[in-house]
């Protein structure tokens, strides 16, 4: 027997791809321009925001037989808020060196448009296990672009992968700056971010048409 | 159930506020201590870092003591807590605890101000380390300078609350943090200050004697920040640091 039935595995798989939220949706655009110049910020945010949809998702789904809907996007925000308010603190008690890694997210987390988005498109309709599935899914789906785009830009603007040189030293210049190679300091500044996005949506459309919006 | 109704409304959202905002006093409360007890390690593990006692190896990253050990290596490393007034120095417990950042509204209102001073001592040698508060880009910049008695500096700690990462973010940075080592913050009889620069043609940092650094690509205005930061200080401490001054 399957894990997962059809139906359930397309709603991890479908953000991943052809219904992605940063590429297709064109959502959260804002924090992968912010964090994405380094590899390491961009895991670090797509596995917080992995745990803040995903936990949201399911407090949204149990609550929204009862949520009034006149002050539902309030209720939405104090969700996600406490969520990664509890996040941050705990982090702050237990596992201090990581929450300073964190603590530049915290609101970044709060404003992520995907996440207010699955609240009020999917989890204020469907049942506890959908929803927590297709935060999962749509984190991930988020988080792999995330982490495509700090790749390219830390590979190409700084030289170096989760912060350790892999093309060698461009002070002393050995590696690959020995050929005369030197970083792109465009990369490391927001605009790259938003280039390198393009870049990945040419990729995408281009390998499935179906994707490309009729004019 | 209605859920329509404006009264009920109003109810769903006082209940929601009531439970939310007790979890959150409760959780807060609960990991205050913690929380505190993490802060006062922290700081005392920046402090040891800008005197050189820390435990970094080969030449990329930034180690601290453990936290477990920060406590025993704190009281053996920093001889003297003092708060500076003016041109004296007075003894005061924990006086590393001292928050710079009020003390400089303290001056600004006109008021006194006790800003603290720890002396450390390392293999027979004074170290004077004095904490620095100032502003990036996008909020608060911190750190601590530490001085031999001809004001050469001997290590810094910076740290920020929220710069760009991969830019401004990197003044933590090793690469960063090391150039300032054997820089005098003397030009002449001026505290000149140590300043962060573009183009100054020494990329290596061989010239000690220039009061610059170079600067980080892509961050000006953090860079901007840490010689304002450097400068605000040693403004304030300048009375003081007369007194030891050899040079």
């Amino acid at each position: 027997m399957a894990l997962l039935s059809k139906k359930d595995a397309n709603l991890i798989l479908d953000p991943l791809a052809d219904n992605n939220p940063i590429t297709i949706q064109v959502l959260g655009i804002c924090s992968a321009l912010a964090i994405t110049a380094e590899l390491k910020a961009s895991v670090v945010m797509a596995l917080s925001v992995l745990f803040v949809l995903g936990a949201g998702n399911v407090v949204i789904s149990l609550l929204r037989n009862v949520i009034p809907s006149k002050i539902r996007i309030i209720v939405q925000l104090v969700v996600v808020a406490t969520l990664v308010i509890i996040v941050d603190q705990v982090l702050k008690a237990f596992a201090y060196e990581l929450s300073k890694t964190l603590s530049v997210f915290v609101g970044l987390i709060i404003t992520n448009c995907i996440i207010m988005g699955r609240f009020e498109a999917f989890a204020l309709g469907n049942g506890p296990w959908k929803s927590f599935l297709d935060g999962i899914g749509n984190a991930l789906g988020y988080g792999v672009i995330l982490v495509i785009i700090g790749f390219f830009r830390e590979l190409l603007g700084s030289g170096t992968l989760f912060g350790f040189p892999v093309l060698g030293d461009p002070v002393t210049k050995t590696g690959l700056y020995a050929l005369g190679y030197e970083n792109n300091g465009f990369m490391i500044i927001p605009p790259a971010a938003l280039i390198v996005v393009g870049i990945v949506i040419w990729v995408q459309r281009s390998r499935n048409r179906t994707l490309i919006e009729e004019a | 159930m209605n859920t329509e109704k404006n009264s009920y409304t109003v109810i769903f959202a006082v209940i929601m506020v009531v439970i939310v905002g007790s979890i959150l006093a409760f959780l807060a409360t609960g990991l205050k201590p913690r929380i505190d007890e993490n802060e006062r390690f922290e700081k005392q593990q920046n402090i040891l870092y800008a005197m050189g006692v820390n435990q970094n190896e080969g030449d990329g990253s930034v180690t601290f003591i453990p936290t477990n050990e920060v406590e025993a290596e704190f009281s053996k490393y920093i001889k003297k807590q003092m708060v500076v007034q003016g041109n004296t120095a007075t003894e005061k417990a924990d006086a590393y605890l001292i928050d710079l950042k009020n003390q400089i509204a303290q001056i600004k209102a006109g008021n006194n101000a006790e800003l603290p001073l720890l002396v450390g001592e390392k293999d027979g040698k004074e170290f004077y380390i004095i904490p620095m508060y100032g502003k990036g880009l996008w909020d608060a910049i911190w750190g601590f300078i530490s001085l031999d008695e001809n004001m050469v500096v001997q290590g810094v700690y910076f740290d920020h609350k929220g710069e760009t990462p991969g830019l401004g973010a990197n003044i933590k940075q090793r690469f960063f943090m090391d150039d300032f080592q054997g820089e005098s913050i003397l030009d002449g009889n001026r505290y000149a200050g140590i300043g962060v620069v573009k183009g100054n043609n020494d990329p290596l940092n061989e010239d000690k004697e220039d009061n610059e650094v170079d600067a980080l690509a892509g961050a000006t205005i953090t860079g901007n920040g840490v010689t304002a930061m450097i400068k605000e200080s040693l403004k304030l401490y300048k009375p003081y640091l007369e007194t030891i001054r050899k040079k």
